[in-house]
């Protein structure tokens, strides 16, 4: 049986792949991620373009209806989807690398000085309120694009995740079964992978979803206020234009609620993704 | 100290090891000062002092887990700081093997707790088929105890300290090893079990010539199991010696402490008695300047106490 094999072999594989919450997560998650992809085939609009009489309710023409100056939501909303989601990868990339160098570093060097000077580092930037370094930021730069709106929000988002993954190095460096991998003369590659690894990896993955969730969480805030890029459209853009021409007032609920509804949805599929592989990891979760 | 015919297999040479800590305000803390002994095959040394007087430490630096301050190590006459590379190191792994304190800790919770065993059997018997190793790993297990089925193929947060505390001793039953060191061994098994454990661990140096050094607070463990004890307070072997000698004989104020404040069964405790651990230390205070300039001394063959500091 060399499919039984594997899954004895792959263990987190199986629990991942048989996990409810996992399931339901990755389908949604992907179904987003489509959307974003594919989504712009299936529309014969622009996003800036003119694609009908304006005010209209979702109908057969206009999936998501149109905006009071006669441009089709759903195209904006696919669209402004790929821009979203490219922050969110962005930002959540750089964020977590950051955030997971300087943590990893500084656990390694505890109570030495690389340790205490990427700390301080970290504190500065903790106490920073960032929504007000991210408005100054914005408004200083007078052109925004994609990645810079990435550096931005990304400059604020690491320094808790380098707290966090410091403080898992430093439990995991205290840890026996380290040193009892020591005592027993396994290969150094071999400790790092199985012993310090494995258990920073899982750490690593949600880390890196919880990024990529705020950071496109701030992104849209940022952009709420009319802050995000100058060019180009995002789920953020979409929903300030409807505040700013008071949508919900208007009756106007496909403009505003349809994407705030899909970031919603992005969101919590992620949320969903993430509580689902705690429970893959982690063996103690793992019982009924 | 103790006449032996044959050689020591390992031997602590006024070994310290201070540890500091912080960047700005560097702080020190001695946690093993100057100590020195040596293990002889077959013999159990229990090393007996309160939490914090370095016996841990002095367990780790056995282990190269620790790197000595000052102070050397020989195995077989050779420094271990000198043990380097793959097969160096491996080669004193089989012979050097310890078992720590805390089992939940030992057990990587990751992974089912088989994988002791198999770190084992990867390094250092790689071309063993794999029910050889089923058969070695049952056989170890039925020695502590523990049932195999019960015990292999779980996770770690599965099993009871104890259950995983035997597994780490059979763990180590695997090498023929020549001297293990036990940190708190049995401090989590209930007292049936203890027994069956000690008398084994006493059964095999017996047998094998392996050598233990026992860690321990437990003075009547201490003596139950032990040819040699050395006592430890704040990071200096106070006193040492054959057990008898040191349990009937005690001279350090710190050992007399030590003796008085086990409770007996049959005596209850009395509210009108005072015990002030300070007074303990200005009792070995007074003790140390009574004795000024006498350094470590020998008051009989086999028995030997720290008299004063200088």
């Amino acid at each position: 049986m060399a499919a039984k094999g594997f899954w004895k072999r792959h263990e987190n594989l199986y629990f991942a792949v048989t996990n409810k919450k996992v399931i339901f997560g990755v389908v949604v998650f992907l179904a987003i991620v489509a959307l974003a992809i594919f989504g712009p085939l299936f529309t014969p609009y622009g996003y800036e373009e003119f694609a009908g009489p304006g005010y209209r309710p979702p109908s057969k023409e206009h999936w998501f209806g149109t905006t009071i100056m006669g441009r089709d939501v759903f195209t904006q909303v696919v669209y402004g989807l790929r821009s979203t989601l490219l922050v969110g990868f962005l930002a959540g990339t750089i964020a977590s690398a950051v955030g997971l160098v300087v943590g990893f570093v500084s656990g390694f060097f505890s109570g030495r000085a690389p340790d205490e000077g990427l700390m301080m580092l970290t504190n500065m930037f903790m106490v920073l309120p960032s929504l007000a370094l991210l408005i100054i930021l914005s408004a200083y730069l007078p052109y925004r694009g994609i990645v810079t709106q990435s550096l931005i929000v990304a400059a604020t988002a690491w320094p808790w995740t380098a707290r966090a993954v410091r403080s898992q190095t430093l439990s995991l460096k205290s840890q026996e079964f380290v040193n009892l991998s020591r005592i027993s003369a396994a290969p150094v590659f071999r400790i790092i992978r199985e012993d310090i690894a494995a258990n920073m990896f899982s750490y690593v993955f949600m880390v890196y979803i919880l990024q990529f969730n705020g950071t496109i969480l701030s992104s849209v805030g940022l952009e709420f206020l009319g802050l995000g890029p100058t060019r180009g459209i995002s789920l953020g853009l979409v929903m300030q234009n409807a505040v700013n021409w008071n949508a919900l007032h208007l009756g106007m609920w496909w403009w505003t609620i349809i994407p705030g509804l899909i970031l919603t949805l992005l969101i919590v599929s992620l949320y969903f993704i993430n509580t689902g592989l705690d429970e893959v990891f982690n063996p103690r979760l793992r019982e009924l | 100290m103790a006449e032996h015919k044959k050689d020591p297999i390992m031997s602590v040479e006024q070994v310290t090891k201070i540890f500091s800590s912080g960047v700005f305000f560097r702080s020190y803390t001695t946690a093993v000062q100057d100590v020195s002994f040596k293990m002889y095959p077959g013999t159990v040394l229990s090393l007996i002092g309160e939490s914090g007087s370095g016996k841990t430490t002095m367990g780790r630096m056995i282990l190269k887990l620790l790197r000595p301050t000052a102070g050397k190590i020989y195995f077989h006459g050779r420094d271990i700081a000198t043990i380097r590379g793959k097969a160096e190191r491996r080669e004193y792994y089989r012979r050097v093997q310890g078992i720590f304190q805390d089992p939940f800790s030992s057990f990587n919770p990751l992974f089912r707790v088989d994988r002791v065993f198999d770190q084992i059997y990867d390094v250092f018997f790689p071309e063993l088929p794999a029910a050889e190793r089923q058969a070695r790993t049952r056989e170890a297990l039925l020695k502590v105890h523990l049932h195999p089925e019960r015990t292999l193929a779980h996770f770690p947060h599965q099993l009871s300290g104890g259950q995983l505390q035997r597994l780490l001793i059979a763990r180590a039953l695997l090498l023929d090893v020549e001297i293990l060191v036990a940190d708190e061994l049995i401090s989590m098994l209930d007292a049936s079990t203890r027994m069956g454990i000690l008398n084994l661990l006493v059964d095999i140096c017996r047998s094998t010539g392996m050598s233990v050094l026992f860690i321990t607070h437990d003075l009547a463990l201490g003596y139950y199991i032990s040819d040699y004890t050395m006592i430890m307070h704040r990071g200096r072997l106070v006193e040492q010696g054959a057990t008898h000698e040191v349990y009937h004989n005690p001279v350090h104020p710190y050992t007399r402490m030590l003796f008085r404040s086990v409770p007996d069964i049959g005596r209850r405790w009395d509210p009108k008695e005072r015990f002030i651990p300070e007074q303990v230390s200005r009792e070995i205070e007074e003790f140390y300047s009574a004795n000024r300039g006498r350094g470590l001394v020998q008051v009989s063959p086999n028995h030997a106490v720290l008299m004063s500091l200088d």
